[in-house]
Formats: structure tokens, C-alpha cells, sequence
């Protein structure tokens, strides 16, 4: 019996995360609220700690919770970032 | 010289070809022409359905598998093709002494025949065969790649092993399965319908077929496939955010128009549930095809903690033959005499019991009290919400004179939430809306935010509410488009 393939048949690009820096000191940390309830105080939480430890932080928001992050945002915490904390507790 | 049982070629000889099949009274009529033209001329006549018909002779080939019926382009039978050159120069189609002589040029064919008789079908033109022939002999449009199982796997077993399936069985995409699926649209089969989600990858009407044939569908069932798989792409519907979301909402498909009826859909007894193939195939191949197309594969971005069983496929049609009140495609602002598709971001269906109510006032806050209660009584303007409204409820409406108008009125003014009741930590519950929205009355759902639908068996004094997911702009909004067939 021969079928006709159901997928999209399109090799799709995968991307592994940047690997975990070993140490904050001295890069920049962006800090994503995805607009969940109470992801802003996880943040200034977090942010609270990476301050107090020299560590510098810009914060980020994604205009909802329910869609992909923009790609000017992506763009941006990429260019100006070294790592990301996401929060996306409720 | 040809001999008897040569399988027929594409490249055919000068001189005169007929094409003819035993089932068919014309061209037994004729058998004595035949005859005669075999005796004065060059003559091949292919048969269709018997290598002995009409006559067990050399210059009778057998054409049952229709190679050169197909290649020579015959629809009817008996045609007569004259070839000079290597090229066809005249042909005959039936019966028709003046036609025959002139294309012979021999006088007095079929005396003792009628002047005319009209012929039957070619068997190549045969509902049931014309895919399989298309296949057979290369003239398939689809560009898929062709997947062979071999005879040693178990045909089921092999196609659970693609990953290809909901859970259940499917229906193996043969080509021919799948160019018969590509009959029920008009549209090309490279035509691109939709970016689908999470991948956003381009989805074309084959990809569509290849899975509505794996769901189980017909092929009359295509367009409202095609076309409910254009709302759930609209980036309006966000079907990423519906996949993605940890809730248990899917995409609930509802059908209102002529077509719901001409397909045989079910929007009577058991209308949200199972039994009938066409509601139940059509939203198994929306779901199949976001699965297999656009990559939304449940622990992969379909997220949901506990799903609901209507992500198997949910689609019903609007009961509107009975219906007084306009339809929901009326309210999305199509006329009844279109066919439209409305996809709504949904839940599975909770029942509304209310087997007292005799008075629509009574019923409507009946039927609000269990509204408010859907997706949970915290929640307010935020997500939206379908009502499905049974017969034997309806009947308190219509007998009341009430209008879409008049209900809609009625109940929102039901769904006013006194917000000091659900807000954070009142009732002893820490859930609810902000503290500084105390002191308001808050409607449920937001001014087009109820979708109420008509369907349900003759008995029984149950309705449904289906509730939503985050709404508007930042969530998912229903989508109606009319289907193009």
C-alpha cells in the first residue's frame, strides 16, 4: 500500500536554549513578565535578588499571555540581553 | 497483425478504432457494422468489460483495464476514432449511420439499424473508477510524498507508527482516497488555505484532503474542513494561544446553512455527541490537521491539563428548520441561504437542567444562573461563552413571542455579577477579581460575548453551556466564514 504524507513534510529548524551561564556577574539579565496575574511580583522579586547581588537587570513584557512573544521583542532582549528569566506563574 | 488478449498501448495504429463494452445495447446493436468495417478496412475495437465481445476475433483487444479507453479519452461508448498519421483526425460518438459513413467513407453501414441510437458511459468515466485510473496512469496533480507500507506491516499498526493519529484508527490516504476527497472542492489541490498554527507552516487544500480522508470524511464534507480550517487560522481565533494554553478548550465547530442538511449533519438527538459521520469527521480532520500539518501535538505545544474529549473533533449544526429566532450565522451578519462555519474557542458541554420552568422569564434566569457559573463564578467579561438551546426550551420562547432580541436582553440583565460577591477573598475563596472592582455590577459575558445556538432532540428539558477562553484581542475570538465550495 502506498500513502500520502499528512505532514507538512517541512524539516523544521530546532534551536537549543543558549546554555545556562555559569555566573550572572557582569552580563545582563532580562526579566520577561508574560502578562500572567502576579508574574510582576515573581519579577520584582527576582529582580530584587539580582540587583542586590550587582547583577544588572532590564525588564520585558509581552503584551499577552496567549500569543507568541513579538518579534521585536525576541529582537530586543536578544540584542541587549544575555539571559532571560521568564515568569509564567499565575 | 495483433493478437487476441494484446494489452493495449498508448501509441495506436492508423486506420479505425472502436471502443465498445457488452454492457451496453448500443453497441451490441451495432456488433454487425463492426463486423462489416473489419472486413473492409483496418479496425481495432477495444472492449471494456469482455475480450470476447463482440466478437472472440483477433482484432478485438482486451481493454479491461482500460488503458487505451483512458489514453484514446473516451467517455461514451461505442466511439469510433479514425487515425491518419499518427494523429486522430475524426471520431464518432454512439450511433449514427451518416457520423459512421461519413468517417469511414463506406455507404449503406447498419441498413437494418435505426438512423441514431445514443451510447452509454465509458466505464473509464465511471464514478468509481475515474481516481483510481487517474493514479494508474500518471495524472495525479498531488505533490506529497508517497509513503509505501509494505504488505509484511499491518496497515493500522503502520500508521499509528507515523505519529499520525489522534489515538483512533484512521483511514489510510491512498492517492485514490484522496484525489475522490479532492472532488468535493473546486479549489486546486496546491491552492495554500492558511498558515497553520503553532509552526505556521503553509497548509494547502491537498494537505487538508490527505487528512479529512484520514478522519473518515466524504468528500462532500471538504469545504466546511477547508473553510473551518481558514477561521481557527485567523489570527483573530488564535489557535496557537488555544493550543498553547494549559486550559481544556478547543476549537467547537458550528455549521448553519443549506449544507448542513445537504451533508446529512446531525442537530437533533445527541447533536453534541456522537453518531453521525459528518459531525464527527469533519472536526476529527480540523484537529488532525493541526496536528499533522501545523504541529500542535498534545505534550508538545498543545499544553492542556486535562483536555476535553471535543478535541477529538466537535462540530454540530444549528438546528434552524425549527428555530424561530434567527440563527447564529444571522447574528454574524450571513444570510440564511449561506453556508457559513463559526469556530468558538470552547470547553466541553456542561448541561442546564430546568425541567419546571413553564414561564421564559423563569427560564431565562434559570438558564443565567448556570451561566454564571461557566468556565467559574470568579470569572466575568473575560471569556466568552456558548449557550445551546434544546427544543423543548425553546418552545417556552416561541410560545411566549420572545425574539433573539428579546432573550438576549433578558438574559444579560440576569448576568449581572454583583462584583463584591466574587472578589478577592469573599465567600472565603482567595480567587476572584481585584479588590478595587468592588462596589460594580459586572456583566458575565461581554455584550457579544453569549453565542446562543439552536439544537438538541424533540424531548427533553435540558440545554447546554459551553464555556470559553480568554476573549478579544489578547485571547481568541469566534470566527464565521462563509464555505466555498
Amino acid at each position: 500500500m502506498r500513502v500520502l504524507d499528512p505532514t507538512s513534510e517541512q524539516k523544521l529548524n530546532t534551536r537549543r536554549p543558549t546554555a545556562r551561564p555559569k555566573s550572572l556577574i557582569g552580563l545582563t539579565v532580562a526579566l520577561l513578565d508574560i502578562s500572567k496575574p502576579k508574574g510582576d511580583r515573581f519579577l520584582d522579586r527576582i529582580e530584587d535578588g539580582l540587583v542586590a547581588a550587582g547583577i544588572k537587570v532590564e525588564r520585558f513584557c509581552k503584551p499577552t499571555y496567549t500569543k507568541p512573544a513579538p518579534a521585536d521583542l525576541r529582537y530586543e532582549i536578544a540584542t541587549k540581553c544575555d539571559a532571560v528569566i521568564e515568569a509564567l506563574a499565575d | 497483425m495483433k493478437t487476441k488478449n494484446e494489452a493495449p498501448l498508448g501509441n495506436f495504429p492508423d486506420g479505425l478504432i472502436a471502443v465498445v463494452k457488452e454492457d451496453c445495447p448500443t453497441c451490441s446493436l451495432i456488433s454487425p457494422v463492426l463486423e462489416h468495417l473489419a472486413e473492409e478496412m483496418d479496425l481495432t475495437v477495444y472492449s471494456q468489460d469482455n475480450p470476447a465481445f463482440p466478437f472472440d476475433t483477433e482484432w478485438v483487444v482486451d481493454d479491461t483495464d482500460l488503458r487505451a479507453s483512458w489514453n484514446l479519452n473516451v467517455d461514451t461508448v461505442p466511439t469510433l476514432i479514425k487515425r491518419t498519421g499518427g494523429t486522430e483526425t475524426d471520431r464518432a460518438v454512439g450511433w449514427n449511420r451518416s457520423s459512421w459513413e461519413q468517417l469511414t467513407g463506406l455507404n449503406n453501414l447498419g441498413v437494418d439499424l435505426p438512423d441514431f441510437r445514443p451510447g452509454c458511459g465509458s466505464l473509464t468515466v465511471h464514478p468509481e473508477r475515474i481516481d483510481k485510473l487517474r493514479v494508474r496512469f500518471g495524472e495525479s496533480k498531488l505533490a506529497s510524498k508517497r509513503i509505501e507500507i509494505s504488505e509484511l506491516e499491518d496497515e493500522h499498526e503502520a500508521l499509528f507508527s507515523h505519529g499520525w493519529s489522534d489515538g483512533l484508527p484512521i483511514v489510510a490516504p491512498t492517492e485514490t482516497r484522496v484525489m475522490q476527497m479532492l472532488e468535493g472542492t473546486s479549489r486546486e489541490p496546491n491552492d495554500v488555505v492558511a498558515l497553520a498554527p503553532p509552526n505556521l507552516v503553509e497548509c494547502n487544500v491537498e494537505k487538508i484532503a490527505i487528512n479529512a480522508v484520514m478522519a473518515g470524511c466524504r468528500p462532500e464534507y471538504l469545504p466546511i474542513v477547508i473553510t473551518a480550517i481558514e477561521a481557527i487560522c485567523n489570527q483573530n481565533f488564535n489557535m496557537h494561544g488555544v493550543l498553547a494554553t494549559t486550559m481544556s478548550v478547543g476549537p467547537i465547530l458550528v455549521v448553519n446553512g443549506p449544507i448542513a442538511g445537504e451533508i446529512g449533519m446531525n442537530w437533533g438527538i445527541n447533536a453534541l455527541g456522537h453518531g453521525n459521520r459528518a459531525n464527527s469527521t469533519i472536526g476529527r480532520a480540523v484537529q488532525l490537521v493541526i496536528r499533522n500539518v501545523g504541529g500542535g501535538i498534545p505534550g508538545g505545544i498543545d499544553r492542556a491539563t486535562l483536555g476535553h474529549m471535543g478535541k477529538q473533533g466537535f462540530c454540530f449544526a444549528e438546528d434552524e428548520e425549527n428555530s424561530p429566532w434567527t440563527t447564529l450565522s444571522e447574528v454574524k451578519g450571513f444570510e440564511r441561504t449561506q453556508n457559513t462555519v463559526t469556530a468558538f474557542c470552547g470547553e466541553g458541554p456542561a448541561l442546564i437542567v430546568d425541567q419546571t420552568s413553564r414561564s421564559p422569564e423563569s427560564l431565562t434566569r434559570s438558564l443565567a444562573a448556570s451561566l454564571l457559573k461557566a468556565v467559574s463564578t470568579r470569572v466575568v467579561i473575560a471569556m466568552d461563552g456558548m449557550l445551546v438551546l434544546s427544543p423543548e426550551h425553546m418552545d417556552r420562547y416561541r410560545a411566549a413571542g420572545w425574539d433573539r432580541n428579546r432573550f438576549m436582553t433578558e438574559i444579560y440583565d440576569c448576568l449581572l455579577v454583583d462584583s463584591d460577591t466574587i472578589i478577592r477573598g469573599a465567600g472565603g475563596i482567595e480567587d476572584g477579581i481585584p479588590a478595587d472592582w468592588a462596589g460594580n455590577q459586572i456583566p458575565k459575558f461581554r455584550p457579544e460575548g453569549l453565542l446562543v445556538v439552536h439544537a438538541g432532540g424533540p424531548a427533553g428539558l435540558f440545554s447546554a453551556f459551553i464555556g470559553g477562553w480568554k476573549n478579544g484581542p489578547t485571547g481568541s475570538d469566534p470566527v464565521t466564514l462563509e464555505i466555498k465550495k
